[in-house]
């Protein structure tokens, strides 16, 4: 077993960032611009990244599957941000957002990284209102504030329903300001394929031109992955089509360790499958369970229409349940209890997996215009995709695939076990636990990006020469393998198409190793993925050439990946034998069904190794918590 | 439902292109457009023949990737919906639609339905930013802003780059796109002091990757799926003017 040095610094947890910005090595200004870093991925995490690094000095490739650094799925983030600006005057404060991110985790994440999170949110609302990000604000001209799960202050800073797009727009300017003073040279529809490793170290990445086909190395002194998640191997998921894991999984084929891949999160509020012909699902953003309330019937297989039921004839649920966080309750709890009603019989709609989300009750004591202001495209959106208003009738919702915890190990200094290989934003698994918060994606992406990793990728550069040989063979050899990798996924010339053969793989993702979890189900799944494996190397049909924009050829490289990824979710979660946050194991759960931590044997983060043609292997990363008392979650 | 689709097919940027027609059957009212896209591409993969290739990513209606014209409609007939978000109940059984990219001389076709927008981008490189550096921003509340020029800001603000002004203009102008992203700025009291030299930057920008200008027909504001207000335009000239 390998040993995992989290590199978190000693003294007392508050100082520890400060102090750790201090004893770590500075490159000379001067000597800045003779490192190149390649930073794959912009998004939130990559531009403010890539952005960043250009200001201080260093040389920029950033590369992006997408045209634009524009189009990344950070966009697609609707409710908000989360800082302890405490400018309600409601109680908050630095330690409150590490408190409750800790506890919203199930306490399955490092107190030092979390709370160096919660000091460095206010920076990046400071620093996103200066880029001219339009938050929302209140008549006296100053920020506004909303709730958001899993706390009872409002903290959540929020642009209408479009936050992520707004702050991504932030972040893309800061890219695109630095593209055009030539410190960043962007490379769009370039594919990450592999990692290329010289002596242990980073130095560099093969990428693949999308439109033209051509592969080719390109040499670094670091790399940088800002790459998302992996929701898509369940197929259905909010995650934007073209999101994989690819560069992550091709890393960890190369060294890298993955970190507690089965902590996936479901999120709550989802406009329901309706179809097998659906591609993916949308989300409701958890802002609108601050003024929507949650409900079925109380009789079973009630088909009448929802205005048709009365006060006395509906359970609001999660409020009898939960009577202090109420709506508000983190997203595993309500998501678990969704689908607990619908379980046993209590779902609406036509497939009769969907709970109501109304918003009669704030519509009559503010009126539609003020519903309109806040929750307005939401609505729009939600009327566009079901044909129904929720001005008029509740909205349907149930839990779907929304957010990946689990990522590549790093540590505190977001590099992972191969030095020189720094993973930021959604990619890595450093800050959420088992279960995120709402409005803590934006938060991480951006304070790894603008103020973690600027800092402390300088501390290994400093010790890093800035040569790079850019004839070593592993260069040449990385863009062989990738080319050969193509050649024979398009030379099979099966009878099945990648959407076909991902479909499968989704299926048994969401009934086995989906929100809910059980041995039998995890061993059946460990059974049938490598069937699928070998299906998909049978039998996949790829249309067209390697040497021509062939997004059908795209697809299919990542869904190789993500049916690796997969198996070893599966595994992941069999190991842990335990429920917390958003991985729920049905053998542990306590009387009233919540889930049951295992803090003597679990208290770790499962940090897994490839080993080539054999089962991987388990390092664990002992979770040490000095400054919370480990507890049973309790929103009641 | 059963539909006939009408679809460009071209090859790459230098080949010509053509439509090419086909029966789409088993087509759904809750079926977004494009799922009916993946279902005949997966029926034409099977048929060993080459699947139409379209630009999206969200499906959510705010990435911007998507665009296609339908029937002559950028985004297809609904008005603020782009088409990632069009679904199937908006059309009729044994309709004919006809499918085509973007058309505008500074967004070549790359393949079928797929354009390059890459001069976007060239425009914000221009100007489409605060220059400032990470670190060192003061307390975000240290300088309110009229909630009017705030709201006002963010409904610039949410442009997504789709291109469909452009598509829709008769003279390809990509002023509504400009317009909106300089008055965001300008609405704001951190967007005045490169105010000047961001209008004039963006604008010529603009006109050297080919854009054309503005002659009020308002298509643009018709066809934005953001429903971005033409006074944006106003606003660019009004400013443009002011400083040249």
């Amino acid at each position: 077993m390998k040993s995992l040095d989290s590199k978190i610094p000693n003294g007392d947890l508050v100082s520890k960032w400060s102090q750790h910005k201090f004893n770590l090595n500075l490159v000379n200004p001067s000597n800045k611009k003779k490192y190149t870093v390649i930073v794959v991925g912009t998004g939130l995490a990559g531009a403010s990244a890539a952005a960043t690094m250009a200001e201080l000095g260093y040389n920029v490739l950033a590369f992006s599957y997408h045209e634009s650094p524009r189009r990344a799925h950070s966009i697609a983030a609707q409710g908000g941000i989360n800082a302890a600006k405490n400018y309600q005057n409601d109680g908050d404060s630095v330690f409150r957002l590490f408190y409750d991110t800790i506890k919203g985790g199930d306490y399955r994440s490092r107190e030092a990284n979390v709370y160096r999170l919660a000091e460095l949110s206010s920076n990046i609302i400071d620093q996103c209102a200066a880029q001219g990000v339009p938050f929302a604000r209140e008549y006296g001209g100053h920020l506004a504030n909303r709730s958001f799960g899993g706390a009872q202050v409002s903290r959540t800073f929020y642009a209408r329903g479009q936050t992520g797009q707004q702050l991504l727009l932030g972040a893309y300017s800061a890219l695109i300001r630095q593209m055009n003073l030539k410190t960043v040279k962007f490379f769009p529809r370039h594919e990450m394929l592999d990692l290329v490793t010289i002596d242990g170290h980073a130095k560099g990445i093969i990428a693949r031109n999308l439109l033209t086909g051509d592969i080719q190395s390109y040499p670094a002194n670091a790399v940088v992955l800002a790459t998302g998640g992996y929701g898509n191997v369940f197929y259905l998921s909010t995650n934007a089509m073209a999101s994989n894991v690819t560069a992550s999984w091709r890393a960890h084929k190369k060294g890298a360790l993955f970190a507690n891949p089965c902590f996936t999160q479901i999120h709550p509020t989802c406009i329901p499958v309706s179809s097998n012909h659906q591609s993916k699902l949308t989300l409701m953003s958890e802002s609108l369970r601050n003024d929507g309330r949650v409900w079925v019937p109380k009789k079973k297989n009630d088909l009448r229409d929802p205005n048709q039921i009365s006060e006395e004839e509906r359970d609001y649920y999660l409020e009898r349940l939960y009577p202090s966080f109420g709506n508000l309750v983190p997203r595993d709890v309500a998501s678990r209890r969704a689908k607990e009603m619908c379980d046993n019989g209590f779902g609406v709609g036509n497939t009769r997996l969907a709970v109501y989300l109304d918003f009669k009750d704030v519509i009559a004591k503010q009126g539609k215009n003020w519903v309109a202001e806040k929750y307005g495209n939401l609505f729009d959106m939600y009327h566009q995709i079901t044909g129904e208003s929720p001005y008029e009738k509740p909205m349907m919702i149930y839990p779907a695939v929304h957010y990946t915890m689990g990522g590549l190990w790093v540590d505190y200094n977001l590099m992972s076990n191969i030095p020189g290989l720094y993973v930021t934003g959604e990619a890595n698994f450093s800050d959420h636990g088992a279960n995120r918060l709402g409005a803590s994606a934006l938060m991480q992406g951006l304070a790894d990006g603008y103020f973690i990793l600027p800092y402390t990728i300088g501390d290994y550069l400093a010790k890093e020469s800035s040569a790079l040989n850019s004839t070593h063979e592993e260069y040449q050899n990385g863009v062989q393998f990738c080319n050969e990798q193509i050649k024979n996924m398009l030379s099979i010339k099966g009878n099945k198409t990648v959407d076909d053969l991902h479909k499968e793989l989704g299926k048994i993702m969401w009934d086995y190793v989906g929100m809910s979890r059980n041995k039998s189900n995890l061993e059946l799944a460990l059974k049938q993925i490598p069937s699928i494996r070998e299906d998909f190397w049978n039998n996949v049909n790829i249309p067209g050439t390697g040497k021509e924009f062939n997004p059908e050829l795209e697809k299919a490289g990542r869904l190789a990946d993500f049916i690796e990824l997969g198996e070893l979710m599966a595994k992941d979660a069999l190991n842990r034998e335990e429920s917390c946050g958003g991985h729920f194991r049905e053998e542990h759960q306590t009387d009233d069904n919540e889930a049951k931590r295992n803090d003597e044997n679990y208290s770790f983060v499962a940090a897994w190794e490839y080993v080539k043609e054999k089962e991987s292997i388990m390092h664990k990363e002992q979770l040490i918590f000095e400054n919370v008392k480990l507890a049973t979650r309790s929103y009641k | 439902m059963q539909l006939t689709l009408k679809i460009w097919r071209q090859s790459s940027a230098e080949s010509t292109g053509f439509f090419e027609k086909y029966i789409v059957d088993n087509v759904t009212a809750d079926m977004s457009f494009f799922e009916m896209l993946d279902m005949l591409n997966n029926d034409l993969i099977k048929q060993n023949k080459s699947p139409i290739v379209f630009d999206h990513d969200c499906r959510e209606g705010i990435c911007g990737t998507c665009g296609l014209v339908i029937n002559g409609r950028a985004h297809g007939p609904l008005k603020g919906v782009t088409a990632c978000q069009l679904h199937m109940r908006t059309f009729k059984n044994g309709e004919t639609l006809t499918v085509e990219p973007w058309r505008a001389k500074s967004f070549k076709v790359i393949k079928d339905l797929a354009v390059d927008r890459q001069a976007f981008d060239k425009i914000m490189e221009a100007g489409g930013y605060i220059s400032v550096k990470t670190g060192g921003a003061p307390d975000a509340n240290a300088m309110p802003i009229f909630k009017e020029n705030a709201d006002e800001a963010f409904d610039s603000a949410t442009c997504i780059g789709c291109g469909a002004c452009v598509a829709a203009c008769k003279n390809s102008s990509a002023m509504l796109f400009v317009g909106a992203k300089v008055n965001q700025y300008a609405q704001l009291p951190q967007g005045q002091v490169e105010h000047s030299k961001r209008v004039k930057n963006m604008v010529e920008a603009m006109d050297s990757a080919g854009f054309g200008n503005c002659t009020n027909t308002g298509a643009c504001e018709a066809e934005c799926p953001k429903e971005i207000s033409i006074s944006n335009i106003i606003k660019l000239n009004k400013e443009y003017l002011k400083f040249h």
